[in-house]
C-alpha cells in the first residue's frame, strides 16, 4: 500500500533524484566519465594527424585500421582469445558453483577461498605467475598453427575468469526452489535429467550474464596478458598498448572505437537477453 | 545439501576439473613464484632457491619503501575521492524510479564495460600539453598547464577508472536500507544531512566498507594508470614489479615484491572481515 | 465534534502519474479526537497519512493544522510524528537513543531529554529496556518504542499507520485499550489508519470511510454501523442482507420498499426523501431479523407480519456455529440467500434450527437502512 512511483509534480521529501544540486552533481560526473570517450570516437573521424583541431569528416582513419594487418591479427586474436575463454570459464564457473551449492565435502572453506583467489590477487601479480609458469615450467611451444599459439594466454584467461562466473552462478543457485528439484524426481526425472531440466533453466540468466563478464574482462586485460603473449602473439590491448605508449593518433582513436562499439553492443545484447539486471548483476 | 561420500561419482564429475584446473593453473604458478621469492639469481635465467630471505630484505629499502608509501597514498586518496563523487549518485540511483534506476545504472556501468586501455588512453588526450583541455584553456588565454605524466594525473586516472567500482556496491548497500527509517529520521525533525549522517552512514557502513576495500585494492595493484599516465615520480608497487620481470630481469626479488603486495591485499580484506564480524558481535545490524 | 478544529484538510488530490490515490477528499479533525481512516488496502489512507506527515505532497489542496498551513512544509518542520507500520526502530541505537533522537535533533538540553525520555518510556511501560538494542526486544515492545519516540515530541498530531496489524491477535486485543488509554492521558490527537474494522470501531471516536481515494462518510462508529451513507460503506462496516427495491410510498413518517426478491413489501416508519418510484436498496443487519419455525401457511403475529409486510418465508440451508452465535443462511423462495445472526444465549437452546427447516423470516419496521445510492 506504500506506493513508490514517483509523480511528475509533487516532490516528496526523499525524492533525492529530483533534487537541483544532486542532478547538477550527476550530470557533471557524467560528463567526466563520458567527455573523454566522447572525444576519443570523435577525433577518430578528424581529417587531422594532429587529432586536436576539428578540421573534416572523414573516414580514412578507419581505411587505415583495417590496412594495419598486425592491428586486424591482434583483433581476431582477442577475439578468438575472449571466445574461447568465456566457454570454458561458464563451464568450470557453473561447476564450481553446483558443486559448493549441492555438495559437503572436507576443506570447504577452504576450497571456497581458493575459487576467491583469483578475483581478488593484484593483477601483476597474477601476471608475472603466468609468466614464470609458462615461461619456466611448461614452455608454451612458439610454432604452434593459429589457434593453438593463444594457448597459453587462453588458459591464463580462463583462470581469472571462471571464478567471477561461480560467485554469479552462485548467488543465482542460492534462490533455486528445492522442491522444483524433489517435484521433478518425484514426476520421474533422474538425477541427471532433473538437473537438466530444472536446475540449468534456473541457472541461465546467471550463466548469460557470467559469460558476458567474462567475455568483457578476457577482452579488457592488458596486464596479465602482457606478461603471458610471446612477441608472436599479440592482443590487441598489448597491441595498443605499445601503439599508445608515446603518441596520440587517430588510428588508435579509430581501432579504440571499434573495440568500443563491439563492447556496447555486446552489453546491449546481454541486456536484452536476460532483462535489466546484468547491470546490477555486474562485477565483483 | 549432499555429502560428497553418498553421490561419489557426480561429485567427482562436477568438482573435479575446476578443481584440477585451479590448482594446476593458478596455485602452482602462484607457489613457484613464491619460492622464486626465497631464491638467487645464478645466471641470464637461472634461478636457485636457496631459502634466503635478502630479496624481502631489500624491499626494506628507503626506496621500495617510499615506492609502496606512495602507492598506498595514491590508492587511499582515490577510494576517497571514489566515495566523496560517488555516494551522492547511489543516493540518487537509490531513490530513483525504476526507469531512472535501470538508466544511471547502465550510465556508471557502460565507461567500466570499456576497456581500460582505452579509457587510459582517452584521458591521455584529454591531458596532454596539446590535448583539449590545455587548447581549450589557450583559447582563454590560460596556460598550458601541466596535466600530464605527474601525480595529478594519475590520481585523476584513477578515479575514472574506478568510480564505478565504488558507486554499485555503495548502490546496493544503500538500497538495501529500510527507507522507512530515513522517513522517521526526518519525520522526528531530522534534515536531510543529519538524517545521512545519523541513521544512512551508520546502517549501510559494512556495505560501504566493502566498496572502499573493492576500490582500495585494484587501485593499489594499478598499473596501467601510472604508467601511462605518470611521471618518473609517480611510479605504485605495480609498476616496479614489472620492472623487475621485464627489464631488470630479477626474477627473485620482482617475485618478493609481489607477494608483499599480495600480502597487503590479504591484510586489508581480512581487517575488512574482521571489523565485520567484530560488529556482528557488537549486535550492530 | 465539540472540540476546536485542528486539522483541516481542503480538496486534498494525490496523484501518482495517472492513477489517483486521494480524491478531492476535505475534512477536519477535532482537537483531542482519536481518528481513525478506514478503508480496504489502496483505497488511499495510508497516502493521506504520509501527506500529514509530510512524507509525500498533495498534487492539490490544502493541509492546515493549528490554522497554518503546511501542505509544503518539509516533515522535519512539522508539529507532527508517526508511529510507522513497520515501526522504523533504528536498529543501531538502544531504545533510549531511539526515544531522544527527536529531542537531540531539536537541541532540547541533555538533562531535560533525559527526565523527557524516561517519562515517555515510563508512559509505554519501557523504563527496564532503556539501555536494550531493537533486535533484543519483541515486536510489541519495538511498537511501544515507535510510540514513545513520536510522542516524547509532544506533537500537535500523532499519526499511526496500521499500528497493530503486525502483532499477534491477542496482543492486539490488549494493545487496543491502551492506545486508547495512552491517548486519554496524553491528550494528543490521535490519526490511525487500519484496513480492520473492528479496530476502527472499537478505538477511534470518529472515523473516515475511504475507497478508492474518495472519502465515502466521516462518522461516529455507531452512526457508522448503524447509519451508513451508501451500499459501500454499509457493506464494508459489519455484514449486511441489501435488497435492491422500488419506493412505492414515501411519506413522512414511513416509506414502503418493494423488493422483487421478497414475498411483502418493506415498511419502514420514516421518510426516505427519494423520488417516488426511485431504485433504492434496503439494508438489514443480520441480527436485526427474527427468525421463527414455519408450519404450513399460517403467518406468524410479529413485527408487522399481519399487517402484510417486512415478512419472508425460507428454508434454512447452512449454518456456522460460532461460540457466542450462529449465522444461518436462508433461502428465499426467489433463491436469495439472508443471513441471519442469533445469539446463543443459553446453553442449550429450546429449540434449535437444522438444516433444511422452513422458517419465518421478519424484522422490526425500525430495523432496515435505505439506501440511495
Amino acid at each position: 500500500m506504500t506506493l513508490r512511483t514517483r509523480s511528475r509534480e509533487a516532490k516528496g521529501p526523499l525524492d533525492y533524484a529530483r533534487n537541483w544540486p544532486l542532478r547538477i552533481w550527476i550530470a557533471l560526473v557524467l560528463v567526466f566519465l563520458y567527455a573523454p570517450l566522447a572525444c576519443l570516437v570523435a577525433f577518430s573521424f578528424n581529417e587531422s594527424r594532429r587529432n586536436i583541431v576539428w578540421t573534416g569528416f572523414t573516414f580514412d582513419w578507419y581505411g587505415t585500421v583495417f590496412g594495419d594487418d598486425e592491428l586486424i591479427t591482434a583483433f581476431v586474436n582477442s577475439l578468438t582469445i575472449a571466445a574461447l575463454s568465456t566457454l570454458a570459464s561458464v563451464v568450470l564457473g557453473a561447476l564450481v558453483a553446483v558443486a559448493l551449492w549441492r555438495f559437503r565435502f572436507p576443506f570447504k572453506p577452504v576450497f571456497d577461498g581458493l575459487v576467491a583467489l583469483p578475483i581478488v590477487v593484484p593483477e601483476i601479480c597474477m601476471g608475472v605467475s603466468m609468466l614464470v609458469f609458462f615461461s619456466r615450467v611448461v614452455p608454451w611451444p612458439t610454432d604452434l598453427p593459429w589457434p593453438l599459439d593463444l594457448g597459453a594466454i587462453v588458459i591464463a584467461h580462463i583462470s581469472f575468469s571462471f571464478p567471477f562466473v561461480a560467485v554469479i552462478v552462485r548467488a543465482r543457485l542460492a534462490s533455486f526452489n528445492r522442491e522444483l528439484e524433489e517435484a521433478a524426481k518425484d514426476l520421474g526425472a533422474g538425477e541427471f535429467r532433473a538437473f537438466i531440466d530444472v536446475l540449468v533453466p534456473h541457472m541461465r540468466p546467471a550463466l548469460i550474464a557470467g559469460a558476458l563478464l567474462a567475455f568483457t574482462l578476457s577482452l579488457d586485460d592488458f596486464v596479465i596478458t602482457f606478461f603471458t603473449s610471446g612477441p608472436d602473439t599479440v592482443t590487441f590491448p598489448v597491441k595498443v598498448y605499445s601503439m599508445v605508449r608515446f603518441s596520440v593518433t587517430p588510428e588508435v582513436n579509430a581501432a579504440s572505437t571499434l573495440l568500443m562499439a563491439v563492447t556496447v553492443v555486446l552489453t546491449l545484447i546481454g541486456l536484452k537477453m536476460q532483462g535489466k539486471d546484468v547491470a546490477k548483476m555486474g562485477n565483483g | 545439501m549432499q555429502d560428497w561420500r553418498d553421490a561419489k561419482g557426480p561429485f567427482a564429475a562436477i568438482f573435479g576439473a575446476p578443481a584440477l584446473w585451479l590448482l594446476a593453473f593458478f596455485l602452482i604458478p602462484l607457489a613457484i613464484v613464491w619460492a622464486y621469492s626465497f631464491g638467487r639469481p645464478t645466471g641470464l635465467t637461472d634461478i636457485a632457491i636457496t631459502g634466503t630471505f635478502a630479496n624481502y630484505v631489500r624491499t626494506a629499502d628507503p626506496v621500495y619503501l617510499g615506492i609502496f608509501a606512495k602507492s598506498i597514498w595514491f590508492a587511499a586518496i582515490t577510494t576517497l575521492l571514489c566515495l566523496v563523487v560517488g555516494f551522492p549518485i547511489a543516493l540518487v540511483i537509490t531513490f530513483a524510479s525504476e526507469r531512472g534506476k535501470a538508466l544511471l545504472l547502465l550510465a556508471i556501468m557502460l565507461p567500466f564495460w570499456t576497456n581500460l586501455l582505452i579509457r587510459t588512453y582517452a584521458l591521455m588526450a584529454m591531458l596532454r600539453t596539446e590535448g583539449y583541455v590545455n587548447t581549450s584553456l589557450g583559447w582563454l588565454g590560460i596556460g598550458p598547464l601541466p596535466l600530464l605524466h605527474n601525480n595529478f594525473a594519475v590520481t585523476l586516472g584513477l578515479v575514472y577508472v574506478n568510480l564505478p567500482f565504488l558507486v554499485l556496491p555503495l548502490y546496493s548497500a544503500l538500497d538495501r536500507l529500510d527507507k522507512s527509517l530515513l522517513e522517521a529520521s526526518l519525520d522526528l525533525g531530522a534534515g536531510h544531512l543529519r538524517t545521512i549522517r545519523e541513521i544512512v552512514i551508520p546502517l549501510a557502513l559494512p556495505g560501504i566498507l566493502s566498496g572502499l576495500l573493492i576500490t582500495f585494492i585494484p587501485a593499489l595493484g594499478s598499473y596501467l594508470t601510472p604508467d601511462l599516465l605518470g611521471g618518473p615520480d609517480s611510479q605504485m608497487i605495480a609498476n616496479v614489479i614489472e620492472r623487475q620481470f621485464k627489464r631488470a630481469n630479477d626474477w627473485p626479488f620482482g617475485a618478493a615484491l609481489s607477494f608483499i603486495l599480495m600480502y597487503l591485499t590479504f591484510i586489508c580484506i581480512a581487517g575488512q572481515g574482521l571489523l565485520a564480524r567484530r560488529r556482528e558481535k557488537a549486535g550492530a545490524v | 465534534m465539540t472540540a476546536k478544529t485542528l486539522i483541516r484538510i481542503e480538496g486534498l488530490t494525490k496523484r501518482f502519474g495517472d492513477f489517483v490515490a486521494v480524491d478531492d477528499v476535505s475534512l477536519e479533525i477535532g482537537e483531542g479526537e482519536f481518528f481513525a481512516l478506514l478503508g480496504p488496502s489502496g483505497c488511499g489512507k495510508t497516502t493521506l497519512l504520509r501527506m500529514l506527515a509530510g512524507l509525500e505532497m498533495p498534487s492539490e489542496g490544502r493541509i492546515l493544522i493549528d490554522g497554518a498551513d503546511m501542505s509544503r512544509v518539509p516533515p522535519n518542520k512539522r508539529p507532527v510524528n508517526m508511529v510507522f507500520q513497520s515501526y522504523a526502530v533504528f536498529p543501531h541505537m538502544s531504545v533510549k537513543d531511539n526515544v531522544a533522537y527527536g529531542l537531540k535533533v531539536d537541541g532540547v538540553p541533555a538533562k531535560q531529554r533525559e527526565a523527557r525520555v524516561y517519562d515517555a518510556l515510563a508512559l509505554v511501560k519501557l523504563e527496564d529496556f532503556a539501555e536494550r538494542k531493537p533486535d533484543q526486544l519483541s515486536g510489541g515492545q519495538r511498537q511501544r518504542v515507535a510510540l514513545a519516540r513520536a510522542l516524547v515530541k509532544r506533537p500537535k498530531v500523532l499519526l499511526l499507520d496500521e499500528p497493530l496489524s503486525a502483532l499477534d491477535a491477542k496482543l492486539r486485543e490488549a494493545m487496543r485499550f491502551e492506545l486508547a488509554q495512552i491517548q486519554d492521558k496524553v491528550g494528543v490527537t490521535f490519526v490511525m489508519v487500519t484496513h480492520d474494522q473492528d479496530e476502527a470501531l472499537a478505538m477511534a471516536g470518529r472515523c473516515a470511510l475511504m475507497q478508492k481515494g474518495v472519502l465515502q462518510q466521516v462518522a461516529t462508529p455507531s452512526d457508522l454501523y448503524e447509519y451508513p451513507n451508501n451500499r459501500f460503506v454499509a457493506d464494508f462496516i459489519g455484514s449486511i442482507n441489501l435488497f435492491e427495491g422500488r419506493l412505492a410510498v414515501d411519506e413522512p413518517d414511513h416509506a414502503v420498499i418493494q423488493c422483487p426478491a421478497l414475498d411483502t413489501p418493506i415498511y419502514v416508519d420514516h421518510g426516505v426523501t427519494g423520488a417516488s418510484g426511485a431504485t433504492v436498496w434496503a439494508g438489514i443487519r443480520p441480527e436485526k431479523i427474527d427468525m421463527v419455525p414455519r408450519h404450513g401457511e399460517a403467518r406468524p403475529d410479529r413485527d408487522g407480519a399481519s399487517a402484510g409486510h417486512n415478512l419472508a418465508a425460507g428454508q434454512i440451508r447452512n449454518s456456522a456455529y460460532l461460540g457466542s452465535e450462529t449465522v444461518y443462511e436462508v433461502a428465499l423462495a426467489g433463491g436469495t440467500i439472508v443471513k441471519v445472526l442469533r445469539s446463543n444465549t443459553r446453553r442449550y437452546e429450546e429449540r434449535g434450527f437444522d438444516d433444511g427447516d422452513a422458517v419465518w423470516l421478519s424484522w422490526h419496521a425500525r430495523s432496515p437502512v435505505v439506501l440511495l445510492s
